[in-house]
């Protein structure tokens, strides 16, 4: 089962595709069928969810999800597992997910599994496998439940290329859902420093203690800008009020798996190499070349950033013609 | 144990009293050692400290942790609001509260910096992806509390400390609560672990090079553009 909200023009969003991927592959190793729960505006991406690997789809739209209510859509997904009652149940790894996930297995009665980077069928049960200590170690964990709910990262598995004409079943279910306790009065919109949101962005330029001060980070924006990136930062720049929280990367804050991660001035403690390990090609840019973010680096730069970033800058308006 | 964001969590409950009135009681599942974070509490201003014995709670799981917070919320009663820090404890950080939520029945607002009572009810802001949503929700109702400047937890002075350690800590078990081994013995974890394991982490990290900052930096852009990674 997989549990998924919000799309992407017909599409399934980014997080949902991933989900529908991974549960297609696992559907094949164990001899099971994928069923997706299509919650609130999703709903309106059925057919996408089909061509991207769900055998059959379960659709709850509701006034009462037209806000990203987590009781509401705690309800509406304990509907769908309900219906069909798959053992496994995958929720995507975002903010919504976090608050919707815990809700989902209490009412489940399902061991949870938060922040799982793989799900794996060992022949019998599936295993699941997420990083604890701050990101130090890795854990194995299975399920005593007859249900699990799995959390899964964002970017942790991978979307199938899209089937247009593939088979699958959308139903339309009916869930008397309670109105939202909870009433948003009003939204203050964050300044974005850069365009692209961080959970998805393809590139994120993260800074860190080692910046020094608020300063920098406009360097940073304009190389994020310049690849279409997002910003990010570490705890310790986020707690020295330099950026806003909303940028920030790590256990403790947004967890991303861009194509390129570039972390300046950031020497790597666990807790920030839990929201980034996943990166396909990360650059480190730090003064001291005993600082830990070099052993998960891919390519390595020891220098000050004052002055190794105006000359990466400069060189990438070339290349970019910018 | 008390972890950073329960500080805050703490700081605004304090903040909350001053300005309104009323009661702050520090809970906590946790040792013998807790005591010292529940006289941290009581010395930063809160009223009373209950302490449940984590040594009779066998499963460590949060959905345990919550059904043993919701019990002793419920024993204490009349509880008009339950704060609690954005993350706790080393496996399931974030989950807590929206546990107590379910167990409870109340309404949950997380990644709340900062609120305010506002006729029979509370005015949340809270941090979103898009930014910051002002909320309203009834009370009883369940916040997590993430760091602001205007939440650190203050320095308690000498005295406070000092009235602190002659306040009483209640300390309750499970049965106190009316739980028993089904509720929180070893069976009640949902979870079992196969194997904990180090991940082998080979550097495979290629240093750029360069006779200065400026080289490397130049030298650093060619290399992404010949991985292709720009």
């Amino acid at each position: 089962m997989v549990i998924g909200w919000g799309r992407d023009g017909d599409a399934p969003s980014a997080a949902v595709r991933e989900l529908l991927g991974g549960a297609r592959r696992l559907a094949e190793k164990s001899g099971g069928q994928v069923v997706a729960g299509a919650l609130g505006a999703a709903a309106q991406a059925a057919q996408g969810m089909v061509a991207y690997g769900a055998d059959q789809v379960l659709t709850v739209d509701h006034p009462a999800l037209a806000e990203a209510d987590a009781e509401a859509y705690a309800a509406a997904a304990e509907a769908v597992c309900g219906r069909t009652g798959e053992a496994l149940v995958l929720v995507p790894g975002d903010r919504l997910g976090w608050e919707v996930a815990p809700r989902l297995a209490h009412r489940l009665k399902a061991g949870l599994v938060t922040d799982c980077v793989s799900v794996d069928w060992d022949g019998s049960r599936f295993v699941m496998t997420k990083p604890v200590y701050g990101g130090k170690a890795m854990a194995k964990l299975v399920a005593r439940t007859a249900m699990q709910v799995a959390l899964v990262r964002t970017r942790a598995m991978e979307a199938l290329a899209p089937q247009p004409g593939r088979a699958g079943r959308v139903e339309a279910l009916s869930v008397d859902l309670a109105p939202g306790r909870v009433k948003v009065i009003e939204r203050k919109k964050e300044e974005t420093q850069g365009q692209v949101r961080l959970e998805d962005a393809r590139v994120v330029v993260s800074g860190g203690r080692g910046l020094g001060g608020p300063e920098p980070f406009k360097m940073l924006e304009e190389i994020a800008r310049l690849l279409g990136g997002a910003v990010g930062a570490s705890l310790a720049a986020v707690d020295a009020g330099w950026i806003s929280p909303q940028h920030q990367v790590g256990q403790t804050g947004k967890s991303v798996a861009p194509d390129l991660y570039i972390a300046v001035g950031i020497s790597g403690a666990s807790q920030h190499v839990a929201g980034m390990s996943g990166s396909k090609t990360i650059v480190a840019i730090n003064k001291d070349p005993e600082a830990p973010i070099f052993r998960v680096a891919h390519i390595g730069v020891v220098g000050d950033y004052k002055e190794v970033l105006p000359a990466f800058l400069a060189e990438l308006r070339k290349i970019k013609g910018a | 144990m008390i972890g950073p964001f329960d500080l805050n969590a703490l700081e605004v409950a304090i903040q909350l009293k001053e300005r309104h009135g009323g009661q702050v009681t520090a809970l906590t599942l946790g040792s013998e050692k807790a005591k010292e974070a529940l006289r941290r509490a009581l010395a930063m201003g809160a009223d009373a400290a209950v302490l449940i014995d984590e040594a009779q709670v066998a499963a460590k799981e949060p959905s345990v942790t919550a059904r043993v917070l919701a019990a002793a919320i419920r024993k204490l009663g009349g509880v008009d609001l339950v704060l609690c820090g954005r993350q706790s404890g080393e496996w399931d950080f974030g989950q807590v509260g929206a546990l107590l939520a379910e167990e409870l029945g109340m309404p949950f607002v997380p990644f709340v910096p900062r609120l305010d009572v506002v006729g029979n009810g509370l005015r949340l802001e809270r941090e979103t992806d898009g930014g910051i949503a002002v909320v309203e929700a009834p009370r009883p109702c369940v916040a997590s509390i993430t760091n602001a400047t205007d939440n650190q937890p203050r320095l308690p002075k000498v005295k406070d400390i000092m009235m602190a350690n002659r306040k009483p800590i209640t300390v309750w078990g499970p049965a106190d609560l009316g739980l028993g081994a089904a509720d929180v013995g070893e069976a009640a974890n949902r979870l079992e672990v196969l194997d904990l394991f180090i991940p082998e982490v080979k550097s495979e990290c290629e240093f750029i090079d360069g006779e200065d900052g400026a080289e490397k930096g130049a030298n650093l852009a060619r290399k992404l553009l010949e991985r292709k990674v720009i």
